[in-house]
Parts: C-alpha cells; sequence; structure tokens
C-alpha cells in the first residue's frame, strides 16, 4: 500500500498537472470574484470565507478524474485489483493522494488568498482548520464518483453531476465553521458535525467504491 | 401461495400489469379529477390566502410523491442490489424521470404560490433548497443510466448511486436546517396534531393525494413494461445477429 502511494504521488509530481493545476485554478477563481462582484473590501470580507470554500471545492473537483482514469485506461486497475492488496485499500491509498496533492495544498494556501480578499483577522485559522477538516471528505466523495463513472468515456462532466450534490453537506458546514469563525461566534457545533461527515465518509465510502469499481471491472 | 417475488417474473409481471394498468389508470384519472375539481371550484377561498391557497392541490401531492418516488427507487434498487431481479431495477430506472417532473411541478407550484404570499418567486429556505438538491439527484442518477451502456452494470451502479444518495440527500436535508431558518410552514397534513388544514381544504386534498399517487403508480407500471419490452427487442436482435 505504501508503494501504491508513493508511486501515485510520484507520479501526480512528475507528470504535472495534478498538482499545479488545481491551485492555479483555484488562485484564478479568487482572483476572478473581485471582478464579478466589485472590489469593495467590506463587501469581500463578508463572502471571502464562502467563496475560498467554493473555490476549493471546484479545484477539488478538477482533478477527480484523474484518480482512477489512468490507471484504468493502461490496464493497471485490473493488476491492482488481483494483487494481494484488497481493493478497498487501493481505493484509500488513491483518495489520500488526491487529499495529499491538491487538498492539502489547497488548505495551506487558502490563507494566503484570504488576504487578496481581505477576509478579517479572525477568519483566517478557522478558514486553515476548517478546509484540513473538511478537504479528506470532499477527496473521499470524489473518489467514489470517480470509481463509479470510470468506465464512462468523457466522463468528466458526468462526474461533476454526480458529486456536486453530494458535496453540499461538506460544503455547508465548511463554510458554516469558516463564517462563525469570521464573526467570533463558537464554532464547536459545525465543527463536530463536519468531522462527523469527514470520518464517515472516510470510514464507508472506500468499502463502496471498491464495490463499485469491481462492477466496473467485470 | 403466491408470493410478491412470482412478479420478479418478467412473465407473469406484464400478464399482471397487462391486466390491471386500465384499471389503475382509469382510477387515478377519476380520483384526480374529482381532487382537483372539488379542490379547485368547491371550495371557499381562504380569508387571508384568496383563491392563491388552491395551489395546495398541486403542489402538496407533487412534493409528497417526489419524496416517496426516490424512496421507491431506494427500495426497488435494495432489491435489485439483493435479489437480482431485473423487473425490480428497470423499476427504479422507469420511477426516475417520473420522480424529477414531480419535483420540478412541486418547485414551480411552489414559486407560483410564493410569489403573491411571500413576495418572492424563490427564497433559500431548508425546505426549498433541499427539493432543489433533491432535483439534481434525480438529474444524476437519470444521467448515469443513460451513460453507460452494459444495463446489468447500469443497473448495479444507479443503485450504488441510489443507496449513497439517499444518505447524502438526508444529510444535505438536515444540513441546511442548520444554515438557514425557513419561510416554509411546518407540516400541517399530520394525523397526529391539533392545528391542521381545515377540514374544507383536507378532504379535497387527501382526493388528490390519492390521484397523484395511483397516477404515479400508473405511469411507472407503464414504463416499466416499456423497458422489459426494450428489453426484448434487444435481446431478439442478439439473438437475429448471432444466427
Amino acid at each position: 500500500m505504501k508503494a501504491l502511494l508513493f508511486r501515485d504521488l510520484q507520479l501526480a509530481m512528475r507528470a504535472g498537472g495534478g498538482f499545479g493545476l488545481g491551485l492555479s485554478f483555484f488562485l484564478i477563481v479568487t482572483v476572478l470574484v473581485p471582478f464579478g462582484v466589485g472590489p469593495e473590501s467590506a463587501l469581500l470580507s463578508r463572502i471571502a470565507a464562502g467563496v475560498l470554500w467554493i473555490g476549493a471545492l471546484l479545484a477539488c473537483l478538477l482533478s477527480l478524474d484523474r484518480i482512477f482514469a489512468l490507471d484504468w485506461e493502461d490496464g493497471s486497475l485490473d493488476l491492482l485489483a488481483t494483487s494481494p492488496l484488497p481493493l478497498e485499500a487501493v481505493c484509500v491509498a488513491k483518495a489520500l493522494v488526491h487529499w495529499l496533492t491538491t487538498g492539502l495544498p489547497l488548505t495551506i494556501t487558502a490563507p494566503l488568498l484570504g488576504l487578496l480578499l481581505s477576509l478579517p483577522d479572525g477568519g483566517f485559522l478557522w478558514v486553515f482548520i476548517s478546509l484540513a477538516v473538511g478537504t479528506p471528505a470532499l477527496s473521499f466523495i470524489g473518489m467514489f464518483g470517480a470509481a463509479l463513472t470510470v468506465g464512462i468515456k468523457r466522463g468528466g462532466l458526468l462526474l461533476s453531476l454526480l458529486v456536486l450534490p453530494l458535496y453540499v453537506p461538506t460544503l455547508i458546514f465548511g463554510a458554516e465553521i469558516a463564517r462563525r469563525g469570521v464573526e467570533g461566534l463558537s464554532v464547536s457545533v459545525p465543527l463536530m458535525l463536519l468531522s462527523g461527515i469527514t470520518l464517515g465518509t472516510l470510514a464507508l465510502l472506500p468499502f463502496v467504491s471498491a464495490l463499485v469499481l469491481r462492477i466496473n471491472l467485470r | 401461495m403466491a408470493s410478491i417475488w412470482e412478479y420478479a417474473n418478467p412473465v407473469k409481471f406484464m400478464r399482471l400489469t397487462d391486466r390491471v394498468l386500465p384499471w389503475v389508470s382509469v382510477l387515478a384519472g377519476i380520483t384526480l379529477a374529482v381532487g382537483l375539481v372539488w379542490g379547485f371550484f368547491f371550495t371557499p377561498d381562504d380569508y387571508r390566502q384568496g383563491s392563491t391557497v388552491k395551489i395546495i392541490y398541486l403542489h402538496v401531492p407533487a412534493a409528497l410523491m417526489a419524496i416517496n418516488a426516490w424512496f421507491m427507487m431506494l427500495v426497488a434498487s435494495l432489491i435489485w442490489l439483493i435479489r437480482r431481479h431485473h423487473v425490480s431495477a428497470l423499476a427504479a430506472k422507469a420511477a426516475a424521470p417520473v420522480g424529477a417532473i414531480m419535483t420540478v411541478i412541486a418547485l414551480i407550484t411552489g414559486a407560483l404560490w410564493g410569489q403573491p404570499m411571500w413576495g418572492t418567486w424563490w427564497a433559500w429556505d431548508p425546505r426549498l433548497t433541499s427539493f432543489l438538491i433533491l432535483f439534481l439527484f434525480y438529474l444524476g442518477y437519470i444521467a448515469l443510466w443513460e451513460a453507460i451502456e452494459d444495463s446489468d452494470t447500469a443497473a448495479d451502479l444507479t443503485a450504488v448511486l441510489c443507496l449513497v444518495g439517499s444518505v447524502f440527500a438526508i444529510l444535505s436535508r438536515y444540513a441546511v436546517n442548520f444554515w438557514n431558518q425557513g419561510l416554509h410552514q411546518g407540516a400541517s397534513l399530520s394525523l397526529d396534531k391539533e392545528e391542521n388544514v381545515a377540514d374544507v381544504f383536507y378532504q379535497p386534498l387527501l382526493f388528490a393525494i390519492a390521484g397523484f399517487g395511483l397516477l404515479f403508480l400508473a405511469l411507472v407500471l407503464l414504463r416499466t413494461r416499456t423497458e422489459i419490452r426494450l428489453r426484448r427487442t434487444k435481446a431478439l436482435i442478439a439473438r437475429e445477429k448471432m444466427a
């Protein structure tokens, strides 16, 4: 499993595209928002947390179809399925790599981009924490969507249609944490709910995704 | 003794529905006509809402059916995953577009009702928002059926999507409650509550709900029959190619 983890990480780093693309996309979305809504810092600071969350979510979505597609095309997914490693573990490794290459960098850069959107002082910590807690859920839910659509040619658009409604609860709680953090309110309730979603998806979705992959590989 | 599982056999299912479908359709037409005509023309106007209150005869049944259709798809998907009855998978497939249309009807009538009452076509109210999300779930489900060529794979994958989607749909329902307080009124048709819709409005509404239920049943049966016939023609074409 470690070997698979490192192989995928190296592939993601060296092949380019996956790693930098999500981040650049995140940057562009954040830059475009002030063009769309106007440059007043009062308005920007009110919507900053939500914009960062939506940007992170979309950037996550961008690289989802790469989770299984390349391995599916060259047949290594079949090899992985017949290897002694259970397919569930393969799914966990894939989702982890996706998180390490998109979720984690997004979480780290989000406070920086918060500067561009004049995020209020109290918000930086909570945007960072909510993204750190929430993005693993995005990766695991996305992994399920990628497993569903892996056999479909040009399934990228369908993948977004399937995955985005599943992202709704994560987005609501994540953005709520960031918003409450900005206003200085107590964040414990949404934080617990968001952690619950993340842990639930971590625990259950690898099994569902492995089931779905087996159906697709049949 | 005849068990319900006998009708998992497509031949028996077709024979039964062939006899039942006309009755269900006619009954659906009659109850709908009674409920709607009674509701639209023979109930008094509400003293605050005026005649707009009559939108309830389309709005409430459609909304009920939109949720129940997804529930029926969930049960049918489970039956397919556990017992591998093809009729069940096809029934789930057949129900999805009907449910999606019911969701649209509920959303549109809701907007038409909301405009005079709340002064807005749309508000990000928990109930409205979760209905919109439900509609997105329907779209994704239908799109996944369309996208996969092999029919058994499609049935399996959509069934899993339906299960996972149900969990997330319920999560979203409670998440949006948390996110915004609503304009929409609470439940007012419960059997065990003191404060409900007045009887004059309640009785035709029951007819309208029964009518929508029967209409849904008739449409799903019809569409399932079509799917079964489609499956047969495909098998016939495949057999001819082999020969």
